[in-house]
């Protein structure tokens, strides 16, 4: 085994995503701590390596079956790039794409994996981690102990700037195993979220609610309020899913990152995947009547009253 | 198509959570259990295709103290047959409840699983996935819009922003849900009693999956700390309101 942190990069529509410069930033700092190299994991179909330059090294490798993610695709040939390159520490983005490749690389590999982390940091010949459990409400200090470890990130745990640098670093290439899954995946393209709906990011003011708000039949309590405050409705995923609103409507890890000056959260637990959505709104008021709301740690101000009596309450008010 | 939905039983966590002495795991006796929200989607999505497209359901859960409830409330739904796997420590980690279930597994006929694509205990990483690799199956996370054609089936894999690919997937194959096509349906108490009373009972399997901590060990479970969260504004619903305003006022002069 080496001291080198492997981060693996993830890219949609020809773009690094935010969590590998996210990684590279923090790579760094871990790959200073073990006096390895920081690598990076660049599977796909010829895409360039400008801008990883905050890596020492690309480990690159190319097929037709990389060009967009592929979990069968991808897990043989990050697989075959990990058994090569033999990383202390391999850092995957806890993203919809991370998912599928850290737990299955864990087990391919036998190295374990620890998920949903929000810090890692060497200390002495470990690799410690601290996850966020149980919605966001437990957190969990683990050490990986052995010679190798896997450890999945919470997108925005670490700033991306930190690792955004200028320039490619030195490439390695490795050719596609030749097996890269028998193609019983197939990726036939990308769909893109439908328009002509509130575009939810472009809004100063957003009144966001959640399964405190119980049933559709209430949503038109929030609407008012919103209007009354000049802004729009959005949501936390349970309304979606449950098609009170529209999916594009829904604030977090699947749905849209958002930044207004308001953002006043009703009946929203505050789970990990909501809060990446919306921890960087410049004011955030949350009511809830759990005390314990994980929401509770990302607001600026709050409220445990019900939010059936804040709301009409705060209508009138602003109206 | 036959379907297999092994669900996860997770601490609810609208209760209030406790540490254990020894710091390490929550406090196991105060923890109360319900089903995974994402894998109650991942059965939904099952009965949909199963009454679509025929074939079975087959649900399997690890045994804790709302088990047979999930299990029986699954049968009401629908499900064929539900399998409750013993002999598995409360404290399991994803490793060692893909392996029971896994070995569980053996003598079910299945084109596809279907389990929730994440859970709020998986700190050593999805179910789905980890099964999937078990099997030498591919696996799929995160996945909405499924629908066969043939052997075929098409699902859509959800990214950030609301952007989704498309992949076309040949069982066998694992999928890790994100949402059922509609809200979970309702099991009404009443039936699930009488199929209690009318169904053979649960089949059972003894599971001898030890709980192996695979090298990353937890040396420290705590709450976070509270103190730099929200500032909570005191007073009555229309004295919090009229604060809330200020703030509001303030922000958008």
């Amino acid at each position: 085994m080496s001291n080198d942190i492997l981060v693996v990069a993830e890219h949609l529509k020809g773009a690094i995503s935010d969590v590998t410069f996210e990684l590279l930033g923090k790579g760094r700092e871990l790959a200073t701590a073990t006096g390895g190299s920081l690598n990076i994991a660049l599977l796909s179909s010829g895409l360039s390596s400008d801008g990883l330059g905050a890596a020492d090294k690309v480990i690159r490798v190319d097929h037709d079956r990389l060009g967009e993610f592929n979990p069968e695709a991808y897990i043989v040939a990050l697989a075959a790039v990990v058994e090569q390159s033999s990383p202390r520490l391999t850092l995957i983005g806890n993203t919809s794409m991370g998912m599928d490749l850290a737990a299955a690389l864990s087990v391919r590999q036998n190295i374990p994996l620890v998920a949903y982390a929000l810090d890692v940091s060497i200390d002495g010949d470990s690799v410690v981690t601290t996850s966020q459990l149980y919605g966001g409400k437990v957190y969990a200090e683990s050490v990986i102990a052995g010679d190798a470890g896997i450890v999945s990130v919470l997108a925005g745990s670490f700033p991306a700037d930190a690792g955004r640098k200028e320039g490619a670093p030195s490439e390695e290439s490795m050719d596609a195993p030749e097996a890269i899954g028998d193609g019983r995946v197939v990726f036939k393209g990308l769909v893109e979220p439908e328009g002509g709906d509130v575009d939810i990011t472009q809004h100063d003011y957003l009144v966001a609610v959640g399964r405190g708000i119980q049933s559709e039949d209430n949503l038109p309590l929030v609407e008012e309020l919103a209007k009354a405050l000049g802004g729009a409705v959005c949501s936390s995923r349970p309304i979606v899913d449950s098609k009170w609103l529209p999916k594009t409507r829904q604030v977090g890890k699947s749905g849209l990152k958002v930044k207004p000056k308001i953002y006043l959260a009703l009946g929203i637990s505050g789970a990990p995947e909501h809060i990446e959505g919306m921890k960087d709104a410049e004011l955030i008021i949350a009511v809830n009547s759990d005390e314990t709301a994980p929401i509770f740690e990302h607001a600026h101000y709050g409220t445990t009253e019900d939010l059936f009596d804040i709301v009409p309450a705060l209508t009138a008010k602003l109206s | 198509m036959n379907i297999a939905v092994p669900i996860k039983l997770v601490p609810d966590v609208a209760e209030e959570l406790e540490i254990n002495d020894d710091g390490n795991d929550l406090e196991r006796d105060y923890v109360s259990y319900k089903v995974n929200e994402f894998c109650d989607h991942a059965l939904e999505e099952a009965l949909q295709l199963k009454e679509a497209h025929g074939g079975t359901v087959t649900v399997l859960a690890l045994e804790r103290d709302e088990t047979e409830k999930a299990l029986f409330t699954a049968l009401a739904k629908g499900v064929d047959r539900a399998i409750k796997i013993t002999g598995v420590d409360e404290d399991a980690n994803s490793h060692t409840a893909a392996t029971a279930m896994c070995e569980a597994l053996a003598d079910v006929e299945y084109d596809v699983v279907m389990t929730g694509v994440q859970a709020a205990d998986d700190r050593d990483g999805q179910l789905g996935v980890r099964m999937a690799s078990m099997l030498g199956i591919p696996h799929v996370s995160a996945v909405s819009d499924i629908s066969v054609t043939g052997d075929v089936m098409t699902v859509h894999k959800e990214y950030a922003g609301g952007v989704m690919a498309k992949f076309e997937v040949t069982p066998k194959v694992v999928l890790g849900v994100q949402s059922a096509r509609q809200t979970p349906r309702y099991a009404p108490v009443s039936r699930v009693r009488q199929i209690m009373k009318e169904s053979g009972g649960l089949d059972e399997k003894e599971s001898d999956a030890s709980n192996d901590d695979e090298g990353a060990v937890v040396r420290r479970m705590y709450l976070p700390e509270k103190g730099e969260g929200a500032q909570m504004i005191e007073g009555d619903a229309d004295e919090v309101a009229a604060k809330i305003a200020e703030l509001l006022n303030a922000k958008r002069s």
